[in-house]
């Protein structure tokens, strides 16, 4: 059964793939979508049979690569931490297959669309099943491989050919820590199985290893560059400036990849190597530190973006941030349950903004939304939904409340109990986060469906500042903004029914007191993990606090007095301009790497390939010997035969000469 | 089968010898040469895989050995394959019959000469694998540079005098100094036959330094490793499509060959002398050729540099003696010759239609062409080195090793792995991606069924090398183990005597 869950989806996407043209569109749609949704199924009931009946294990299935003592197999390993991942995988992957035959009706590539969506569910799966860390790394780089095909599937589009690229290159960076943290496993360990690993792991406590010309501690060193491809993978600070970008695939793309599954690949990394984590404080001090940073940084991009798709993306990479913060402080099973509930959260967000594009007939600026409440009411209702999750609206002294009230409050409360001063420092920024969080959800959703409509209102001034739609669609006009098809609003509802209460059912095993008997030993549990927390009534009440204060905020200056934020965003101030435009992270690194690298390409290959090498090589040479021959040019024929014939001569000469004189002694 | 190797080597000059006695004049001529050369190459590859079929992966010995008196004075004509050079007498057999299908319309001029001159190739590459003694080798090894030589000067490009003099220079500096130490050895040892030499003759350490270097000089050349390398950007640019194909494909594979079947077994305490040298060179060639890749405007020069980088990885697994370094390069070099052979028949592809080389020419070609889009992708991500194609296993496998050894080497030679997906997938995203709004290309074609057929078993075989390659480290492993235990006992027996006069002197004060 394993085996068919994960290779249903690689079986559809050949399908769709080497014979969409044959059997055409609409079979393919089919044959992947059905195949997705059996696959699905049955993770549903892997997810009974082993999350909650104790069952699972591993099945084998060929040789990968066995060189000498290295030895790595093709498995499928299946414990809780993965079956959480594959009902997310496969949950998510099926709506958005069935979302996709409405959104992606018009598009005349939608037989490749949909095999590159199965092949990205493909890969995720092998990456979630992995029993040891290379197949791991054959699934992490599928996913980006699948990542890239799909950011880039307008290939006609620039920008998506550039987000493409910098999607996949930006993930390379991150790859080239997790590569080296692959080879130090093996080199400590000699092996990569994950059982062996971790149970050799606390032997290593201690011990130190050789990395560079340095003497460093053996599994500190080993987390932290595993926890680099981590950060490529789920666009932590840093490595996080593709994810924005990538917001140039289509819509359903976003909320499969870029915001419930793909991106959290790291996080689950972390959790999956929890039993070696837990045994690195220092990694995990900076597991945290960057966590909570990005939370932090991100929703303050978020704060200002006028793309609707940007700020979703921007409020992932900050919920990316809580849950590495979370694992940063021990509390794997925290991480694993926000990745949980975001996935139907984000992904709802993200269909839910693909509908309301959908009805603007693809245009994604915000400023030129307004009122579309009465236009498209389920769509409305289905962000509001969602929303509510994200932001994590609930009632903290009743314990009831959408999904993200009991994930991100359990995270906020994690860090808060830690403490330590890293805690301490997550707990400041993770609260300040969701302050922003509430604005910016809350201002996008406002914006897109509340006050006047300004379809036609803002061209003059919204090229100047944004620039990015001169696509030459025109929005509609407010009476041809309809609602969305039913293949494309099924997802939608039921997702916002995950995202309504898959907080308050899951509570209990996620991070409640059926902790022990949910995770048996898939990750590693602190001492009091379920235990009933007793927390100060402010930091109980801190998150609540924060969301009251972030909705009034935008409703002050989104409903209230809707004339004010262009004018401050037309002052330009530098606060707004430095969130604006990202930190300038972009610039920077196009500064530092980007134009020096084609320089320095250009450089090596003219100057040193060019001037130095043939310089004094070849060319050098040739023109000494050229110098020499002009008093003998009648030897020169010309004829390369000559050359070659001249050539064997000489070969033959040398040969008699040490064949018989050599030879004779 | 007594004689396999022999039959294989020799029946492409079997086919050589049909095509110029077939008469017949202009086309007609031309079509039987085709045809000939065909059927000869593919013959030769349904051989090959014979031998592989008929090949006993469990031992370590020289197998399918065949030994004839020849020239006298102890060289006799000595054949025979074992786990390291079995696999690439395949890749030669398997790669000719695509350079004959990739000619046979780009191809106009001269036609039965081109397919003589391959056919002269392809048996002294086969030689080159097959040969155990060393004056058999050096003239395989060296008789491979003439018909090459023609090919670019031939039918090559514009440039094409220039890159084959270059190609002609470097190379000949090269074998001149392994011919030196090809007598030095045979005056030391008083044969040449490469069985003997390995097993029961050893070189003092002082003699291993010299003989090392000057094959170093020859292998060096070839791989080609930096800063010998510039002659191949331009013998690739000027070389027709089936030349790159070979060059890149089976020519390049000979270093380190040649590394592995003399420099580590015989030279052994001249080698770890010498490894932080070729570490330091590798590791230099990964990232300054990717970064010069990067800057190219030529397809096939920007290919040709990626290669320069790729066999880095190759001269650095190697030197790093460990089973996982050794087995990757062997792997990475059998990778390497298909995928970069498959990336040179791609540029192949739309050169035939285009005629130019420059990646301003192209741009959107996916519109028009999405079979040849999806093939060119494949071995794109291979030569990126994505697990699940065959460039991933032997780099990960060299990199593994060199871990292992030097943790520097492998961290600089990890950052090959982000430029490589730079310059690739830069390269992908200016020829395939885009509008196609260039007036020349509209009317460009898709693959016709010949270029299908040339291409459809290479991404095959591509993906097949990235998911299973059990096949293939089934036929290396042992003899791997092999080479790496003589070489540990050889360095051992020469680190003997310094230590006895070490622990003497310790003694005696």
């Amino acid at each position: 059964m394993y085996t068919a869950i994960v290779f249903l989806p690689l079986l559809g996407s050949f399908i769709a793939g080497l014979f969409g043209r044959v059997i055409g569109a609409r079979a393919a749609e089919l044959v992947t979508t059905v195949l997705l949704f059996t696959s699905a199924a049955l993770s549903a009931y892997v997810f009974y049979d082993v999350a909650m009946m104790g069952h699972g294990g591993i099945v084998h299935l060929a040789t990968w690569i066995g060189s000498g003592d290295f030895q790595a197999d093709w498995a499928l390993r299946v414990d809780t931490l993965t079956a959480v991942m594959l009902v997310v995988v496969t949950g998510v992957s099926s709506l958005v297959h069935l979302y996709s035959i409405g959104y992606m009706h018009e598009d005349p590539h939608r037989a490749r669309f949909f095999s590159y969506l199965s092949l990205f569910t493909f890969a995720m799966l092998m990456l979630v099943t992995s029993n040891n860390f290379l197949q791991m790394f054959f699934g992490w780089e599928g996913v980006g491989l699948a990542s890239y095909l799909l950011i880039g599937f307008w290939f006609q589009k620039p920008e998506a050919n550039a987000a493409a690229m910098k999607a996949f290159v930006v993930n390379r960076v991150g790859d080239f820590g997790f590569a080296l943290g692959i080879f130090g496993v093996w080199t400590v360990f000699g092996t990569l199985d994950f059982d062996a690993v971790f149970a050799a792991a606390p032997g290593m406590v201690g011990h130190t290893m050789q990395f560079g010309n340095w003497q460093l501690d053996t599994l500190t060193t080993l987390c932290l560059l595993l926890f680099v491809g981590a950060m490529g993978k789920s666009a932590q600070l840093f490595l996080h400036t593709w994810l924005p970008d990538a917001m140039e695939g289509p819509t359903p793309v976003s909320a499969l990849i870029h915001a419930a599954t793909m991106v959290t690949a790291g996080v689950f990394l972390v959790c999956r190597c929890s039993p070696m984590f837990q045994l690195a404080p220092d990694a995990l001090t900076f597991v945290t530190f960057i966590g909570a940073t990005t939370a932090f940084f991100a929703a303050s991009v978020g704060l200002f973006q006028n793309d609707i798709k940007r700020v979703i993306a921007y409020s992932t990479c900050s919920q990316l941030g809580y849950m590495f913060a979370a694992a940063g402080v021990g509390a794997y099973n925290a991480a694993m349950f926000h990745l949980f509930t975001h996935a139907f959260f984000k992904a709802l967000l993200f269909l839910g903004a693909g509908s309301v594009i959908h009805a603007m007939h693809h245009e994604q600026d915000m400023r030129k939304m307004g009122g579309l409440a009465r236009q498209i009411p389920f769509t409305w209702a289905m962000m509001l939904i969602g929303n509510l999750a994200l932001t994590g609206v609930g009632i903290p002294l009743l314990g009831i409340g959408a999904a993200g009230f009991y994930s991100k409050d359990g995270i906020i409360n994690a860090t808060y109990l830690a403490g330590t001063g890293i805690g301490s420092y997550a707990f400041t920024l993770t609260v300040v986060a969701a302050l922003m969080t509430s604005f910016y959800s809350w201002r996008q959703f406002l914006m897109t469906f509340h006050g006047p409509y300004r379809g036609a209102a803002v061209d003059e001034h919204g090229h100047e500042a944004h620039g990015h739609d001169d696509h030459g669609h025109h929005t509609p006009k407010l009476s041809e903004v309809h609602e969305s098809p039913m293949v494309m609003l099924i997802p939608l509802l039921i997702l916002s029914l995950g995202a309504l209460f898959a907080g308050a059912l899951f509570n209990h095993m996620f991070a409640g007191e059926g902790v022990h008997e949910f995770w048996r030993g898939a990750v590693a549990l602190g001492e009091h993990a379920g235990e009933e927390h007793h927390l100060p009534l402010w930091v109980e009440f801190a998150p609540f606090v924060v969301t009251i204060i972030g909705f009034a905020i935008a409703y002050y200056y989104y409903v209230l007095h809707p004339d004010v934020p262009p004018k401050l965003a037309a002052r330009k101030g530098m606060l707004y301009t430095f969130l604006y435009n990202k930190w300038y992270f972009d610039e920077i690194y196009d500064f530092l790497f980007v134009k020096p690298a084609v320089k320095l390409g250009r450089f090596l290959w003219k100057k040193g390939d060019g001037l130095v090498i043939d310089g004094f090589g070849p060319d050098g040479v040739a023109a000494r010997v050229l110098d020499v021959t002009k008093q003998t040019v009648r030897f020169q024929s010309g004829y390369l035969y000559h050359y070659a014939f001249a050539m064997l001569i000489g070969v033959v000469a040398l040969m008699s000469y040490f064949l018989f004189w050599g030879g004779a002694q | 089968m007594s004689h396999l190797l022999s039959i294989i080597t020799f029946l492409p000059l079997l086919g050589a010898a049909a095509i110029l006695v077939m008469g017949g004049e202009g086309e007609a001529r031309a079509r039987n040469a085709r045809a000939i050369a065909l059927i000869t190459t593919l013959v030769d590859m349904a051989a090959s895989l014979f031998l592989w079929a008929n090949f006993d992966g469990s031992s370590a010995a020289f197998q399918f050995v065949e030994q004839a008196d020849w020239l006298g004075f102890g060289i006799t004509y000595h054949m025979g394959v074992d786990g390291i050079s079995m696999l690439f007498v395949v890749l030669t057999g398997v790669l000719m019959p695509f350079c004959i299908l990739a000619s046979w319309e780009s191809v106009q001029k001269r036609v039965a000469e081109y397919m003589i001159a391959f056919l002269v190739l392809e048996a002294l590459m086969m030689g080159v694998f097959c040969a155990l003694d060393l004056v058999l080798f050096y003239l395989f090894f060296e008789g491979g540079l003439i018909p090459m030589f023609v090919i670019i000067g031939v039918w090559g490009g514009q440039r094409r005098v220039y890159a084959s003099f270059k190609f002609f220079l470097y190379t000949l500096l090269g074998s001149v100094l392994m011919l030196l130490a090809i007598v030095a050895m045979y005056l030391y040892a008083g044969t040449t036959d490469i069985v003997t030499l390995l097993n029961s003759t050893h070189f003092p350490p002082e003699m291993q330094t010299w003989l090392w270097l000057a094959f170093f000089a020859s292998f060096a050349v070839k791989m080609p490793m930096w800063p010998v390398h510039t002659w191949l950007p331009d013998a690739h640019v000027e070389a027709p499509t089936a030349g790159s194909v070979i060059l890149a494909g089976i020519l390049l594979k000979m270093g380190g060959y040649g590394f592995l079947r003399f420099s580590l077994p015989m030279f052994a305490s001249a080698t770890d002398m010498f490894t932080p040298l070729v570490f330091t060179l590798s590791v230099v060639a990964i990232i300054y050729t990717s970064f010069v890749a990067l800057a190219q405007e030529d397809i096939k020069k920007l290919i040709a540099y990626s290669s320069v980088a790729h066999m880095g990885f190759v001269t650095m697994g190697i030197f790093t003696l460990t089973h996982q370094g050794v087995e990757g390069s062997i792997y990475q070099m059998l990778s390497h010759g298909i995928v970069s052979g498959a990336l040179f028949l791609c540029v192949g592809v739309i050169y035939d239609r285009m005629h130019t080389r420059m990646i301003d020419a192209y741009g959107g070609l996916v519109n028009r062409m999405p079979f040849y889009a999806a093939c060119f992708l494949v071995f794109t991500l291979a030569n990126v080195g994505l697990p699940g194609t065959g460039g991933f296993v032997g780099e990960f496998l060299t990199m593994l090793g060199a871990f292992k050894v030097n943790t520097w080497v492998a961290i600089f030679a990890a950052t090959g792995v982000i430029l490589s997906a730079a310059y690739m997938l830069y390269l992908y995203w200016r020829v395939v991606f885009g509008k196609l709004i260039k007036p020349s290309l509209q009317t460009i074609q898709d693959l016709s069924l010949r270029e299908i057929a040339i291409l459809a078993p290479l991404v095959i075989i591509t993906i097949w090398m990235g998911v299973y390659p059990k096949p293939i480290f089934d036929v290396t492993t042992a003899s791997v183990e092999h080479l790496l235990a003589q070489n540990k006992m050889a360095l051992a027996r020469d680190k003997a005597p310094k230590l006895a006069s070490a622990a003497a002197k310790e003694a005696h004060p």
